[in-house]
């Protein structure tokens, strides 16, 4: 319940956030919301002893359009993300997706940054990440780089982030196919998804079919070699390693991708 | 006219709302005063011998006050042996079975307290309690029931076996031999954790040769005794105090291990001591429900008659038997529920594994009697092709027959099942349904339409024997005050038993205090659990409420110089007044300062003859989605038939939480461990506790039947919801597919579980119509 | 910060919850921890007027920020129309989850003055009851946006 003891320091600005992680090496996290972090530390799963509270850094919450793409700060809250009049018009798969994560109380307080660095293979944005083809804005004490989504995501909590790097910005190209859809299959509304699916056109993210969110290439292949939604669908395990646990075996998880890929293309195509 | 029966909301709420509850971590009372911090140490083995306990490191942290373990409990007697009940109180088995505070040389569940830490900091605890260290020598652990029957390895050697109780020999061989068809299943009713909000709680303070103890229970009297008796001190020696309570549902009754374990460390070392458990601790240390798996066997003819009826149980306990054979005794008792079947044989079996002790939760032993009987007998409408609606009509106990006596064993006071089941059918529209679920199948929509149904009949006071205690006083201010037995964790009784005071003596509700759960107040108690409360507690109170107006006649007789024939009672200004002469009246005040002591008393004790029996039918709508398996509760509709109510608010509102629990064990909850006995589910992240979002809004009627047996009418409603919910609400889910072949689907029917019914009834339609 | 409109500082442990400082710096025992896993959401309060498990903030990331628990909700004596809702639909019994039930539907009628029961019941997908099966609590939180309690200028 109480996490073990550790030190709180806070970041003023990115280059403090930088100076500080690397001071620190690895026994600092970063914290934002904290909506990942705090309850691993609360049950001690996790323990570092330094947070670098990079929650107040200004100038790191926005979405704005820029070219070509929408341009958003990583310490954008999915509150925001939910309700943008920006992201509803511009790219509504974001947006709806962030006001499916969580509940009212986490929505208020995760971000997406935090989302995205935490790379929990359960979670919603990184799948939708994936299939928006966003990049990931990364700054370090060597200088900024841009990580494509679909580098970005190397494992279970494991990203390309090097250590000490911040990620600053998430870039969103204006997609060029309008149908979206955000399907999220659960036993109750509060959970993790036991299988997630997210459409871009003919991108096809899926959360929870592996150890890492994933591109249903199986699905995109068949659907770039015409096939229709249904005949697609049937492909939407492959490549995929979904986990067994107590909510459901590698079979069903399977299953429920094959139905519910076929579904949010149904819905992406009714949509564009 | 009477506020009985009104809609009165309750006096508890404000307080409760702009202030907050004081709960057990609430306290700052000046007892509490440099209060120091409990965190137990739990096993992580579900089965191990302890080699040796080393607390070197952890003492030597800072803020560290001790660290005790059961080799510090030199200073206690062993428990006491339950002997000579036959098993089936209640009560933990003791002798061979005997259950430590903390864990003595053998662990038996993960979870189990092995040691205590003490500090001064909440903060300090978990880290002091991280460098504890335990050697342990692990030992097979037996998780399932036929691990444990197999005998193989044993929890209790001395014991020589697995099963601390049984009742019942193998089944008779003829009695379903005159049953035309006979269909027979085994089905389980899913181990479930109650969770209360509040989780469990305990501080104590040791002065002067007194134990105060503040506890999260359900009543304070009874935890007295159960401290009395394992600290070795006189009850007089011992204060217990309930404050308020989040929730219990069964499992707050008494006090368990770790409230006494705190208890006594906080004699042993002096210091005032406040333990309050996290919820992870909760899910795998605060007793779990249900833990049933029971084959059923109902026979009759395809006339729709049951003929007979048999229902063998075998009932996991987990580590410990706390409650004997107590639960699975009533599952039989209560076995044919509101059917009228010529032959019901019951049994059962009790083992002990590696679990988390099981025992009493919301219902204890009837959710489980019913859902048996209920699956039954949609599996035999389904065997012989009848709606499940006229199959029970078919069998339901005819009102003429009341009182009546089961097969079992148990009195049925009154009861009018035919018009309960009619009322819910006609209300939720069920021809309609039936229709709307027939043009679905026609079209081979992918979401499908289930109507679940349940009748059922619980018993209420089980132990009205043991009654309950009202002490009602009446100031010379004309205010009152009642002390009651009984203790309200949510259910209103501050409300309710004004109202009955307001009643009888026209004393206003905003002049009556209520006081419960201290020991010193209220010396002798019952306690509420097994929805006993109003029947037995409010009849307490109205039976005070009688006698205080005896005394009160005799004096306002005696000061009005008229006979006491003369006096009348207004009970819409509280006067006492002489017939005739509105001249000559008296208030409560000025009647109340004429006794002695200026106070008028009395003191009850109101024991009731024998328990009493609600009953009533669910109706449940259920939206399958046949390609994910996805259920979905979409109406839910009921008779909860209590007798008399006092006080219709409150009654929906626990008819509301039943229904909920038992909707949610058929939906989502479920206990799980893995084969080595680590629990799967002990986080609220894991354990499917049910949320706003998969309940739709209840449709309640009303119905009222009242009972004999005590003079409000009144039955128990508290358990009854979750009783009749959750088998309509499974019955609504296999409904919803028994076109596609299924027959039956165990609790919780989670997607995967439909999806795999669906997937494999439809594999053996095709095998078939290949053959 | 301040905490219902009062100021409270204190030096504290860096791992100290917000729902601890409320609870034993503020010595506002109303808001409760129910879980472990930010799952139950009977210690939500709001910060900057927005609902928050406040056991899934550091107190020292709501440094300098506006707390407000369910105790300063009411005025003089006077229920807050969402306090006053629930008294009149029975929406608490044993009244452990309330104050974070309450806090989160002040917050979600804040944010839509008129939601339908579905969005009621979404918006409470956070919060934990035992107790009440939920219903009364659906009807609190539509009564008391009948009553306007969304709208307005009550904190």
């Amino acid at each position: 319940m109480i996490p073990a003891p550790f030190s709180y320091q806070r970041a003023g600005s990115v280059q403090e956030a930088l100076d500080l992680a690397a001071e620190h090496g690895e026994d600092a996290r970063y914290l934002a919301g904290g909506h990942s972090l705090l309850p691993l530390m609360k049950l001690r799963l996790a323990a570092p002893e330094v947070l670098i509270d990079i929650g107040r850094i200004p100038g790191l919450s926005y979405i704005t359009e820029a070219d070509g793409h929408i341009a958003i700060g990583a310490l954008t809250r999915y509150h925001d993300l939910e309700h943008s009049e920006l992201l509803a018009s511009a790219v509504p798969l974001l947006a709806h997706a962030a006001g499916q994560v969580g509940d009212p109380q986490v929505r208020h307080r995760g971000t997406i940054g935090g989302a995205l660095a935490h790379a929990d293979p359960a979670a919603d944005l990184p799948a939708v990440a994936l299939a928006l083809d966003a990049t990931l804005v990364v700054q370090g004490t060597e200088g900024s780089r841009e990580i494509p989504a679909a580098e970005f995501f190397r494992g279970m909590f494991e990203t390309a982030l090097a250590p000490g790097e911040l990620l600053t910005e998430i870039r969103v190209p204006r997609p060029a196919a309008a149908g979206w859809s955000f399907l999220k299959f659960t036993k109750r509304a509060i959970d993790w998804a036991i299988v997630g699916v997210a459409v871009q056109g003919h991108a096809v993210g899926l959360v929870n079919m592996g150890p890492r969110p994933l591109r249903a290439s199986g699905v995109e292949q068949a659907l770039a070699e015409g096939a229709d939604p249904a005949a697609a669908a049937a492909r939407a395990a492959d490549g995929t390693e979904p986990p067994a646990d107590i909510n459901a075996s590698r079979g069903y998880r399977e299953h429920l991708a094959r139905v519910l890929v076929g579904r949010a293309l149904a819905e992406a195509r009714s949509r564009g | 006219m009477s506020i009985l029966g009104t809609r009165v909301v309750r006096t508890e709420d404000p307080r409760l709302l702009t202030e907050g509850g004081t709960y057990i971590d609430d306290l700052r009372v000046p007892e509490l005063t440099r209060v120091a911090h409990i965190t137990f140490v739990r096993s992580t083995l579900a089965h191990a011998l302890i080699t040796r306990i080393d607390t070197e490191e952890a003492r030597a942290l800072p803020g560290v006050i001790a660290v005790l373990t059961s080799a510090d409990m030199d200073d206690l007697a062993p428990p006491p042996d339950a002997g000579g009940s036959g098993g089936e109180a209640p009560m933990p088995l003791g002798g061979v079975w005997a259950e430590p505070l903390l864990a003595t040389g053998r662990v038996r569940y993960v979870g189990e307290p092995v040691a205590m830490v003490l500090t001064e900091e909440r903060s300090q605890g978990e880290d002091a309690a991280e460098l504890v260290s335990i050697d342990y020598e692990p030992l097979p652990a037996v998780i399932g029931v036929p691990a444990a029957l197999s005998g193989e390895t044993l929890l209790f050697p001395e014991a020589g076996s697995n099963i601390p109780a049984a009742r019942g020999g193998p089944p008779s061989a003829d009695m379903f031999a005159d049953c035309e068809v006979v269909v027979e299943r085994e089905i389980v009713n899913q181990r479930v954790a109650p969770v209360p909000l509040e989780g469990r709680a305990t501080a104590a303070a040791w002065r002067d040769g007194k134990l105060t103890v503040w506890t999260s229970t359900q009543n304070a009297q009874l935890a007295r005794f159960v401290l009395a008796g394992a600290l070795g001190l006189d009850p007089g020696a011992i204060r217990v105090v309930a404050p308020d309570v989040g929730g219990g549902f069964g499992a707050k009754i008494g006090i368990d291990r770790e409230g006494i374990a705190v208890a006594w460390a906080a004699r042993r070392t002096g210091r005032p001591l406040r333990w309050t458990e996290t919820r992870s601790e909760n899910l795998s240390g605060m007793t779990h429900g249900r833990a049933q798996r029971q084959t059923i066997t109902i026979g009759g003819g395809r006339d729709g008659r049951i003929r007979a009826y048999r229902l063998a149980i075998v009932q996991d306990t987990g580590a410990y038997p706390r409650m004997g054979g107590f639960l699975p005794m009533l599952t039989g008792l209560m076995s044919p529920g509101v059917y009228d079947i010529p032959r019901v044989e019951t049994s059962y079996q009790v083992v002990v594994t590696n679990t988390t002790p099981v025992a009493a939760y919301r219902g204890a032993g009837r959710p489980e009697a019913t859902a048996a009987i209920e699956r039954a007998v949609d599996l035999f409408a389904a065997e012989i092709g009848m709606d499940p609606a006229e199959v029970r009509r078919r069998n339901l106990v005819r009102d003429e027959a009341f009182p009546y006596q089961t097969p079992t064993g148990a009195l049925y006071d009154t009861g009018r099942y035919r018009q309960a089941l009619d009322k819910v059918l006609d209300a939720a529209g069920y021809r309609e349904l039936r229709a709307e679920q027939a043009r679905l199948r026609e079209r081979g929509d992918p979401v499908q339409l289930g109507i679940g149904l349940s009748s059922y009949v619980e018993i209420t006071a089980a132990d009205a024997a043991a009654g309950e205690t009202a002490r009602l006083e009446v100031d010379a201010d004309g205010a009152a005050t009642v002390y009651t037995g009984s203790s309200a964790h949510g259910q209103g009784h501050h409300t309710a038993w004004a109202m009955l005071v307001q009643d009888e003596l026209g004393i206003p509700m905003d002049r009556v205090t209520v006081i419960h759960g201290d020991t010193d107040a209220i010396p002798a108690g019952t306690g509420t659990y097994a929805s006993r409360s109003l029947q037995l507690g409010g009849s307490a109170v109205h039976k005070a409420a009688l006698e205080v107006k005896d005394e009160a006649r005799r004096l306002a007789a005696e000061a009005l110089e008229a006979s006491e024939d003369d006096l009348e009672l207004d009970t819409s200004s509280g006067r006492w007044q002489v017939r005739g002469d509105p001249s000559a009246a008296l208030g409560w005040g000025e009647v109340a300062a004429r006794a002695s002591g200026q106070r008028l008393v009395a003191d009850v004790a109101y024991k009731g003859d024998r328990p009493t029996f609600p009953f009533g039918a669910h109706l449940a709508v259920a939206e399958v989605d046949t390609e994910t398996g996805a259920a979905r509760l979409v109406r839910h509709v009921t008779v909860d038939d209590a007798g008399t109510i006092v006080n219709p608010v409150l009654a929906e509102g626990q008819r509301h939480g039943g229904i909920a629990q038992g909707a949610a064990q058929a939906l989502l909850e479920e206990v799980l461990y893995d084969a080595d006995g680590n629990p799967l589910t002990s986080t609220l992240a894991d354990y499917a506790a049910i949320t706003a979002t998969e309940l739709p809004s209840f449709e309640l009627l009303s119905m009222e039947t009242p009972t004999d047996l005590n003079p409000l009418g009144a039955k128990g409603i508290g358990e009854a919801g979750t009783i009749g919910s959750a088998p309509a609400v499974q019955n609504a889910v296999i409904d919803a597919v028994g076109h596609l072949g299924v027959r039956h689907i165990d609790m919780p029917v989670t997607p995967e579980r439909v999806w795999t019914a669906i997937s494999e009834a439809r594999q053996a339609q095709e095998e078939r119509a290949a053959r | 910060m301040t905490v219902n409109g009062r100021a409270v500082a204190a030096d504290v442990e860096d791992r100290m919850l917000l729902v601890h400082f409320v609870r034993e710096v503020a010595g506002l025992t109303a808001t409760n921890v129910g879980c472990d896993t930010s799952s139950c959401g009977s210690c939500t309060v709001l910060l900057n007027g927005e609902s928050v498990k406040s056991c899934t903030v550091l107190a020292g990331q709501a440094d300098g920020a506006e707390i407000t628990t369910a105790e300063g909700l009411s005025q003089d004596g006077t229920m807050h129309p969402v306090q006053a809702a629930f008294h009149a639909e029975h929406g608490l019994q044993c009244g452990f989850c309330t104050p974070g039930m309450v806090m989160a539907i002040v917050s979600l009628l804040k944010e839509s003055p008129h939601p339908s029961e579905q969005q009621v019941r979404a918006g409470l997908e956070g919060n934990l009851c035992r107790c009440t099966g939920y219903h009364n609590i659906v009807r609190a939180a539509l009564a008391a946006a009948e009553a306007g309690a969304g709208g307005g200028d009550r904190r």
